[in-house]
């Protein structure tokens, strides 16, 4: 038997799909991989946020979207969207859907992996390789690994001579 | 999928001692991302603008969540602890006591600083403290990428002229005592270290970077002199400090009841 419950985090799910990332908007919340966890107990809506940067300042306003959006829906009464770091947002979250939207957007996505935490910093430097979102040129060259926003690294295109970002492997 | 985080139980004491060890990392990361900051605009290139200012707000965001950890645990506000409270009453290290200087002295201390975070984040990760051992591992992804930074203008620095390499060098010997007090002792550490709430001791920490940092060093300066963390090592004010305080306080102070 299908519960009410179930419908209704069908339902989220459903609707999460429709609310963009506020700095990228053609990428969904869910396609980023921001959504840690939805669950509803008598009608009231947890949606867990799993925030990419830890001082990303578009957390506030991913919370506000969701809880407006989520709270307008008929299956819930009360919405309530918590920030989390269990499990931690990787570049890895990010959906092959995704990854596609990014990279028609002009960005390149994310290496494959997560970060090394211990040592391997080698793996990072400018010595690393990006497709160019434009020309799908690998004759490209990382010129800062740190970008405009928090999550994002600078590259350029030496074929389409294309300034590009990259969304940064976390 | 994470469930519902089952706490482990704290008495008042175990709060007061946790309490004391989020707010000298917190005010740590906060005090350097302002510092930092101060290169916007006027870093030696536009790549360093970018890169600092981007490092600054890392580590400001990551001040901003462990003051809102802060304040669920002592029923107080983010804003406020940020925001609102004396220069005298900042717990960070020594080390952030100075301004930052020329570009090879804010190099010299990202270093010594970077180095010193990562050791400190690996034990904080495995805290028995749950919401603080995940944020510090999400937090640690983050740093990865400030230690490459570290590295890459030490090396650089080192490497380059011998004017470059002469101002890396007094920067490292100026801030070297200060260094230290990353590590300085806290009050309620006993406590913590029973709860497993921090994972190693100060000095266990202190000895593995200072090991680790003597070695990088060693290529690049004559050798450090004999150094160790003070009891008060987080608690020195500078008048640096105070001019700092006046500056990142000033909006809050312009309109004390306006909300953010």
């Amino acid at each position: 038997m299908v519960t009410a419950e179930a419908v209704a985090e069908a339902r989220i799910w459903d609707e999460l799909t429709h609310i963009p990332d506020p700095e990228i908007p053609a990428i969904s919340v869910v396609d980023l991989g921001v959504i840690g966890s939805v669950s509803v107990r008598d009608r009231r809506a947890r949606v867990e946020l799993l925030p990419t940067f830890v001082g990303c300042p578009a957390i506030g306003v991913m919370q506000e979207q969701i809880s407006e959006r989520i709270g307008g829906l008929d299956v819930v009464d009360e919405v309530e969207v918590p920030i989390s770091f269990d499990p931690p947002w990787t570049s890895d979250r990010i959906s092959p859907e995704g990854r596609e939207r990014l990279r028609l957007s002009g960005f390149a996505p994310p290496h494959q992996g997560p970060v090394p935490v211990a040592g391997g910093l080698e793996e990072l430097t400018v010595l690393q390789v990006a497709e160019c979102p434009y020309c799908g040129s690998r004759n490209t060259t990382m010129e800062n690994v740190f970008g405009p926003t928090l999550c994002r690294s600078i590259f350029h295109c030496a074929d389409c001579r294309q300034p590009f970002e990259q969304f940064k492997r976390l | 999928m994470s469930q519902a985080i089952e706490l482990p139980v704290l008495d008042a004491a175990d709060r007061d001692a946790l309490a004391e060890l989020l707010l000298a990392v917190a005010d740590d990361e906060f005090v350097i991302g302002f510092w930092d900051s101060e290169w916007t605009g006027i870093a030696p290139m536009l790549e360093e603008d970018v890169a600092t200012s981007s490092i600054a707000q890392d580590e400001i965001g990551h001040a901003k969540a462990l003051y809102e950890l802060l304040a669920t645990l002592t029923d107080d506000d983010a804003d406020r602890i940020a925001f609102g409270r004396d220069a005298a009453d900042f717990r960070h290290a020594a080390l952030l006591n100075h301004a930052r200087g020329d570009w090879a002295f804010s190099v010299a201390r990202r270093y010594l600083y970077e180095t010193a975070d990562a050791v400190r984040l690996a034990a904080l990760a495995a805290s028995s403290y749950e919401p603080l051992a995940s944020l510090a591992g999400k937090i640690r992804r983050e740093e990865t990428y400030h230690q490459l930074h570290g590295e890459a203008w030490l090396r650089r620095l080192a490497e380059s002229t011998d004017a470059g390499r002469d101002r890396l060098v007094s920067g490292l010997e100026c801030l070297w005592t200060d260094a230290q007090e990353v590590f300085a002792p806290l009050e309620g550490e006993s406590r913590l270290l029973e709860r497993r709430i921090l994972a190693k001791p100060m000095q266990a920490m202190h000895a593995e970077w200072q090991t680790q940092v003597r070695d990088r060093l060693r290529p690049i300066c004559a050798e450090l002199p004999d150094a160790s963390p003070t009891p008060d090592g987080r608690r020195r004010r500078t008048d640096d400090f105070r001019w700092l305080h006046g500056e990142f306080t000033s909006v809050a102070r312009s309109e004390e009841t306006a909300t953010w």
